[in-house]
């Protein structure tokens, strides 16, 4: 039977009645619906983590800078007081927050990255499975395996919302991966398909009605400090479900909250550059400096 | 959609719609001129227009014109290839009202002096729509095998390719033809399921009165 994607309850339902994980359910799904092998399908998903590794490594470097030189070495920063320094977030959450920003900004500066779902937001994704390969020693075959869960639920969200900031605001970029990531996580630390959509659930709660306002209409401000903000809130919704707290929301309606207030939201909230911190007095001056009168 | 659309595509920032759609218009316009590109004018219009600097939007669409896909990572040294290669370019922006907000129109010359204009839209995603080439209006995304036939209206011609597709067990999945003037040039812009092979494209190109065969498969 094939999967409609409308819906990660169903992706629940179908995973528990064959006693499998969400990523064994999407991966024998996909692999017979892509008319290909589970292996070749693993072989991609194995070449993807090798970029978010290179991507993650390259925004880590001090003199990375985009060509508006407004984003670039914030990841430096992170990385050298998260080895120096005793984070308040921990070691496993200091090393989350260099990566989802180093990755973010290695797109900003013109670097190869795998958007996931976008290029916005694609430093929430490798930063939850590149942290727990380093800090908590995963297989590249289980981050695999996860990246399938966060690629089957994503297309749920992609169905159900949107994954566009010019459709649904920031909670559809930022938010999806932050949802996608929690799922990834939860199935990562052994957690049940039903903690997995309770994190999901969790997840998007706490960003629902995030705008898109970038300055300058670039992927820079806010949005590469906003893949950190995200990864942070997929962690705190995995631990949560993961210790058996449940969403009271169903996470379906959830998405169908999320689709709704997406698009409620105004225009100038929606990656016009026309509303929110984009028209800030700083950031009206530095669209000017950027882009000219 | 499949979990590689989520997971993916693989590619050179910042930004999937000004950066990998606009290398992937590029790349197209590439495709469609029958010889190596000497010119290259490229027309921005609204978004594109306005942040086209910032998101290495001229880099990205030159990149695809020197024939890069959108995970190249020469693409952000583009310019500077461009010019080691022997290709002028210039950018310009214009306002296209009616137009989808992230547009370039993309006029190349080639070393043949034939030239070729599309116009183009990065509509999300990486993905494009391709809505005139010469002039003519020809919709296609490039997200299914498509193969675009320049020819001159007469009668039979869309018979001849379209046996000629079927005669190899090809499915034609969309079929859009241009004609804005009897009897002169005209474009079928034909999307299919399957592979468009060399023998289908050979036997395409000997069709009377096809003058051009371009087949762009899909990303």
């Amino acid at each position: 039977m094939q999967i409609t994607y409308e819906s990660i309850q169903e992706l629940i339902n179908l995973a528990n009645e064959q006693h499998i994980r969400l990523s064994d359910l999407i991966l024998s799904d996909q692999a017979s619906s892509m008319e290909t092998s589970p292996d070749e399908i693993l072989k991609r998903m194995d070449a993807q983590l090798t970029v978010m590794e290179e991507s993650a490594a390259e925004g880590r470097k001090k003199d990375i800078r985009s060509s508006s030189t407004l984003a670039g070495g914030n990841a430096y920063l992170m990385d050298t007081y998260a080895k120096c320094g005793s984070p308040l977030s921990g070691d496993f959450c200091a090393y989350a927050i260099t990566t989802a920003i180093a990755v973010a900004e290695c797109n900003a500066a013109m670097g190869r990255i795998v958007a996931a779902p976008t290029a916005g937001s694609c430093g929430i994704l490798p930063a939850a499975v590149l942290t727990m390969i380093e800090k908590r020693g995963i297989s590249r075959q289980d981050a695999c395996m996860a990246l399938i869960t966060a690629g089957g639920v994503g297309m749920v969200i992609a169905n159900v919302a949107s994954i566009a900031g010019a459709t649904g605001g920031c909670q559809a970029e930022c938010g999806s991966a932050s949802a996608m990531a929690a799922a990834a996580l939860v199935e990562l630390s052994g957690g049940t398909p039903e903690m997995a959509g309770h994190a999901m659930a969790i997840s998007i709660k706490n960003q629902l009605g995030l705008v898109c306002d970038p300055v300058a209409g670039l992927v820079e401000v806010p949005c590469i400090k906003r893949n950190a903000g995200s990864i942070m809130c997929a962690i705190t919704a995995a631990d949560l479900a993961l210790s058996g707290v449940k969403s009271v929301i169903p996470v379906d309606e959830v998405l169908q909250a999320m689709n709704e207030v997406g698009s409620t939201l105004p225009c100038a909230l929606r990656e016009t550059a026309q509303g929110g911190l984009a028209t800030t007095p700083t950031g009206l001056k530095l669209a000017e400096a950027i882009l000219g009168a | 959609m499949n979990i590689f659309d989520i997971i993916g595509p693989v590619m050179i920032g910042p930004s999937s719609s000004h950066t990998a759609g606009a290398c992937r218009i590029g790349y197209v316009a590439r495709k469609l001129l029958p010889s190596k590109p000497v010119m290259a004018e490229v027309t921005f219009a609204g978004s594109f227009a306005k942040t086209y600097r910032g998101h290495g939007t001229d880099k990205a669409v030159i990149a695809g014109i020197l024939g890069m896909l959108p995970d190249d990572l020469k693409l952000p040294d583009s310019l500077k290839i461009a010019k080691e290669e022997g290709l002028a370019f210039s950018f310009s922006t214009a306002e296209l009202p009616k137009s989808h907000p992230n547009t370039a129109i993309i006029r190349l010359i080639g070393e043949d002096g034939k030239e070729v204009e599309i116009e183009g839209a990065s509509i999300g995603g990486g993905n494009i729509l391709i809505t005139k080439l010469n002039g003519m209006t020809s919709v296609f995304t490039g997200e299914h095998n498509t193969v675009i036939v320049a020819h001159t209206d007469a009668p039979g011609v869309i018979a001849d390719v379209a046996s000629a597709f079927a005669m190899f067990e090809v499915n034609i999945g969309n079929f859009r033809l241009a004609r804005p003037h009897k009897g002169q040039l005209a474009i079928m812009t034909i999307e299919i399921d399957g592979e468009a092979t060399t023998q289908i494209l050979e036997l395409l190109k000997r069709q009377p009165n096809v003058t051009q065969v371009v087949y762009l498969k899909a990303h």
